[in-house]
């Protein structure tokens, strides 16, 4: 968004009231909705969210210690936008997309600079002079540090012949690369947050997103281009679950929005994506990321932002063809950031003090996933991905309530699972995935619909179990408690601190369940033929259940290894 | 602190519980200090107070030292132009104070070389590094299990009649960092004057040893120095580590009576509240505080935070200990059982978590098998737990030898393990080898988490003989 003190402004006004991020000015003329402030001599950020009367009210977005009635303040006549360019990826960004690592060890107010320009970047063009082009086509192709190809295209909007074209090479960030029907084309472009890019049409979401994480991909899988809601109480593993399928999801580009959370677990993710090979391509993982923190410790309303400015960057690269995820940990502190500025402009409160806009605010973010044919014909997807942290762990407060209407997929963390160091710890019984019935070919749906079934009927029993005992029941229900176990033990767990099983491929998933499904129709027939199931009980299990960390990701013939020794096994007993 | 302009203000338009409410005003900034001076009764006072809000001709100022005895004509007010800031420094160590930074010792005000704002500001995550590397609180069972990492905020989850400011206390006078230069925070918000004095005594000998900052809130002292007392002792930790190169533990207790202030001053205000009655930025408020922990690429200190807080009725859902655990990494969480059966420290290992315990312990941090001790020992009691259940329900008598083998681990785990004198300061290598003890409780069958020759080298001829 380059820095708001330039010069481009209008009229100048003054500050009436500030009450932290709430400031009111005078009304001037020539201040819209969603315009661009500058406030004070610091020139600190701001943005109209009301007009009425002849006072404009403005959330600013960094500390306005010291500002006081009587300030000036600019009103810059354009909406908070923000500089799309190749340079995002693997740069770490504030919810403005300010670039951090150009700031110091603290952040203050009014410090930070514009970016872009500075780097440099080789230029490839696609189009050739004079071609008619219209928006949406490529002009040319940029070489960024990853795997990912970033393209240049014509902007929304305009259309027309090629009248100068840049010859492959080396330019600057600002430098003009393209002529069209008068408008310039430069390597990046900038773009007002709260207004979704344009797409040809929006298509029907049904192409996998694989996550490597076996709870999902088998259970709850998840289309590029849908929306995930993970709500969990503190310490259920929303974090690592997420940051897992920022490292392992097969999409292009991951954009990670830290939004209000914790300054460690940032840093964390700095480090480790810098650290971690993309498995598909080779690169760094950073290459393929864009990462936007805003700790809960920073400025409040800017959390409120970057969820905004986080579905505008996965939308920039969305119609260069891309399929982009988006990850918003958490989205209850920016209802939060809501609720807060609601509270200070004295609107008045709907549920526990949120304002009545709520659920069309997260409607409105959760909108912006789609997966559409883009303006110059090609496929690209936003699949938004967002934390949930519902207060005492209530399912029924108003954000969570709210959220899980507006998603198609929901990873429900279940706090018992967690404490029993079940991860992830997303519950089968409080999931689901409306993209599920879409996306599985028929050998897939039978394999979760078995999985289903073998996970609810284990449910109902371990509450007769802790009623009457294990003892109590007969035979072949002893057998559905075993198959349960093996299940959540064989397959769905999986640590995201293992060396071998952070991530696991489609093949190997599917081995594992046909594994366990194997060994409890064994288990099943021996129980018939008298078999007694507390023999059944006391066979070791470990190498099935085992082998998902003692196998690579893609080791499935492994799996069915094991399968066979322990079915051997289980033969030995007839 | 903080230098005051010479404009002095007298239209006093409102007092509302520690609120006050001026008019007239003219290029005053939020967030600025402000000075009061006002008679009362007899004689003259000075006060001080926070601006919350600017809006025209009036200033909304919050009073530090609350309202009483004032008389709306007789209040002179001044701004300083600036937020509040103390001055920073090794001067403090040693001191003891009140939650406004005011001395109780005896001593002369605290000055330092230079000042910093109490609000303090956000580290920038890019310029973050890690935690990593423990700070040991020679208190076995957290050492052990919950491995307090340097930069990192992990609270204590107390209730009412437990020992948490007994362990706050201990945990202020004995940690260490391994011979690294470590100084000590201790924030006291709300306190009875019985624990004011307990606190007092037990840390004397840490703070002759000019190691430690004494900041005592009392609960008859003014709310909103309550409000003040954790940005100070992080304002005063933060020099210590950024500037000065320490390891500062920042101890803070009790961190409900904390956001009891808050709620005060936000009902004051008349603002709408959100959960309970708290006001809807609690999260964000604490935020403030727990994120000040951390450190910093190329310098040589870190902050680490211990809030402490009680839970009201035991409620792990009630929004001071709910939005705690959304902020801080992990937590330690006592227990009414333990405690009933009269063990001290009175954790509750299984609720209890570091979750940055991976980066300040194991192999070069601590011992090459802390790692895999904590895990196995942890196992076995989530089972000794299952087991107990179970024998509720069947009876002592019905259980296999190795189920009640896993009942005496859990007896032994609280003896011989946990249970240390509050004057105890354990090294971790005891700690840990009063782990592999109680671990050996169990048939080597049992251990499946542990490598084979480290059993080897741990198993007594005594245990030798119960397994064969
Ligand atoms: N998939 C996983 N594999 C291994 N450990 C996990 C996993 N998920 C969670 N954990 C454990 O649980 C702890 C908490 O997880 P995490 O930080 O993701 O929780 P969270 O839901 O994000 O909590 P908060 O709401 O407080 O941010 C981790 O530090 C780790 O010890
Ligand atoms: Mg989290």
């Amino acid at each position: 968004m380059g820095t708001v003190s330039g010069t481009d402004s209008a009229r100048e006004c003054r500050v009436l009231r500030v009450a932290g991020p709430l400031v009111e000015l005078e009304y001037v003329g020539g201040t819209a909705m969603y315009d661009l402030v500058s406030l004070g001599e610091a020139g600190l950020p701001g943005e109209v969210v009301a007009v009425s009367g002849n006072v404009v009210t403005v959330q600013a977005y960094e500390h306005t210690g010291g500002l006081a009635p009587g300030h000036r303040a600019r009103p810059l006549g354009r909406p908070l936008s923000v500089r799309l360019g190749p340079e995002l990826l693997g740069g770490i960004y504030d919810g403005l997309l300010r670039p951090l690592s150009d700031s110091g060890d603290w952040l203050l107010p009014g410090a930070h600079e514009g970016h872009g320009a500075a780097h440099s970047w080789w230029f490839i063009p696609r189009a050739v002079g004079q071609q008619q082009v219209t928006e949406g086509t490529v002009v040319g192709e940029i070489r960024a540090a990853g795997p990912v190809p970033v393209r240049v295209l014509v902007p929304p909007g305009c259309h027309g012949r090629v009248s100068r074209l840049a010859a492959e090479g080396r330019y600057p960030g600002d430098a003009v690369l393209a002529v069209v029907d008068g408008t310039e084309i430069k390597m990046g472009t900038s773009w007002p947050i709260r207004r979704p890019r344009p797409a040809r049409e929006r298509v029907t979401a049904d192409a996998p997103l694989s996550t490597g994480q076996r709870a999902i991909d088998l259970l709850f899988p998840v289309a590029r281009g849908s929306t995930v809601a993970v709500p969990g109480g503190f310490g259920t593993g929303k974090t690592m679950l997420l940051q897992q399928i920022a490292k392992w999801c097969d999409a292009d580009v991951i954009v990670y929005v830290g939004c209000g959370e914790r300054g460690n677990e940032m840093a964390d993710v700095i480090t480790e994506l810098s650290a971690l090979e993309d498995p598909r391509t080779g690169g760094r993982l950073a290459d393929r990321t864009v990462t936007i923190a805003n700790t809960s410790n920073m400025p409040m309303m800017a959390r409120e932002a970057s969820v905004h400015t986080g579905a505008t960057v996965a939308e920039y690269f969305r119609d260069m063809g891309l399929d982009v995820v988006v990850i918003a940990d958490s989205t209850s502190r920016w209802a939060e950031a809501l609720r807060e500025f609601a509270s200070r402009t004295g609107e008045l409160p709907a549920e526990e003090g949120y304002p009545a806009g709520l659920a069309s605010a997260i409607a409105a973010f959760y909108e912006r996933a789609a997966a559409v044919t883009t303006l110059g014909g090609a496929q690209g997807s936003v699949t938004v991905i967002g934390a949930v942290s519902p207060p005492g762990g209530d399912m029924t407060e108003p954000v969570t309530a709210h959220t899980e209407r507006f998603v198609r997929c929901l990873w429900a963390l279940d706090r018992d699972l967690a404490y029993a160091r079940h991860y992830p710890a997303i519950s089968w019984s409080g999931s689901f995935s409306r993209d599920a019935t879409v996306l599985a070919d028929p050998a897939q749906a039978e394999r979760r619909g078995h999985v289903a079934a073998l996970l609810a009927e284990a449910d109902r029993l371990a509450d007769l179990v802790d009623l009457v005992g294990i003892t109590a029941l007969p035979d072949q229900e002893r057998v559905s408690v075993l198959a349960g176990r093996l299940m959540r033990e064989g397959v769905l767990q999986q640590s995201a601190l293992s060396a071998r099983d952070a991530y696991c491929a489609q093949e190997k998933t599917a081995a594992l369940v046909d594994a366990v499904l194997a060994v409890v129709e064994e288990c099943r027939g021996l129980v018939d033929s008298g078999i007694p199931a507390a023999t059944l009980e006391e066979v070791d299990f470990a190498p099935v259940i085992r082998v998902r960390e003692e196998t690579g990701p893609h080791e499935a013939a492994a799996v069915a290894e094991r399968r066979d020794a322990v079915l051997a096994r289980l033969r030995e007993l007839r | 602190m903080t230098a005051i302009g010479e404009i002095e203000y007298t239209d006093v338009r409102e007092l509302r519980g520690p609120l006050v409410v001026i008019g007239g005003v003219a290029g005053v900034g939020w967030d600025e200090f402000v000075r009061i001076d006002c008679d009362v009764g007899e004689s003259g006072e000075r006060r001080h107070g926070l601006v919350l809000e600017v809006n025209r001709d009036l200033a909304v100022v919050q009073v530090l030292e609350d309202t009483s005895g004032m008389d709306p004509e007789r209040v002179r007010v001044s701004f300083a132009g600036a937020p509040l800031r103390v001055p920073v420094g090794p001067g403090w160590l040693g001191r003891v104070c009140n939650g406004r930074g005011e001395p109780v010792d005896g001593g002369p005000p605290v000055f330092g070389p230079t000042s910093a704002a109490v609000g303090g500001s956000p580290i920038n995550p890019v310029r973050r590094e890690p935690p990593g590397d423990p700070v040991l609180t020679g208190v076995g069972v957290v050492d052990a299990l919950t491995t307090l990492v340097r930069g990192q905020k992990l609270p204590v989850f107390s209730a009412a009649g437990l020992p948490h400011l007994e362990l706050a206390t201990q945990i202020a006078a004995q940690s260490t960092v391994r011979g690294e230069p470590f100084s000590v925070v201790f924030a006291g918000m709300g306190l009875t004057h019985a624990d004011a004095t307990f606190i007092r005594d037990a840390l004397e000998e840490r703070s002759a040893a000019g190691e430690l900052v004494l900041l005592l809130n009392t609960a008859d002292d003014p709310v909103i120095e309550r409000i003040l007392a954790p940005r100070l002792a992080l304002t005063v930790a933060e020099y210590l580590a950024y500037e000065e190169g320490r390891h500062a533990l920042v101890v803070m207790t009790d961190m409900t009576a904390y956001a009891e202030a808050l709620r005060e001053v936000s009902a004051a205000r008349g603002e709408v509240p959100a959960r309970r009655a708290y006001p809807g930025y609690l999260y964000s408020d604490l935020a403030s505080l727990y994120e000040r922990c951390g450190r910093i690429r190329g310098r040589p200190g870190s902050v680490t935070v211990l809030p402490v807080l009680t839970m009201p009725a035991n409620d792990i859902t009630h929004p001071v200990p709910d939005l705690t655990g959304y902020i801080t990494e992990g937590q330690i969480v006592l227990w009414h059982e333990a405690h009933a059966q009269g063990v001290y420290p009175p954790v509750d290992a299984l609720s209890s978590l570091s979750r940055l315990m991976r980066k300040g312990a194991g192999p070069g941090r601590t011992r090459a098998d802390h790692l895999d001790v904590a895990a196995q020992l942890l196992a076995a009691l989530a089972r000794a737990r299952q087991v107990r259940e179970l024998a509720d329900l069947v009876g002592r008598s019905a259980l296999s030898a190795t189920d009640t083998r896993y009942l005496d681990l859990a007896d032994r785990f609280l003896h011989h393990f946990m249970a240390q004198r509050m004057d105890e300061a354990r090294p971790l290598d005891e700690a840990l080898e009063r782990a592999w003890q109680v671990l050996l409780t169990l048939p080597r069958s049992q251990l499946a988490m542990l490598p084979t020759e480290l059993i080897d080298a741990h198993h007594s001829p005594e245990a030798k003989e119960q397994d064969g």
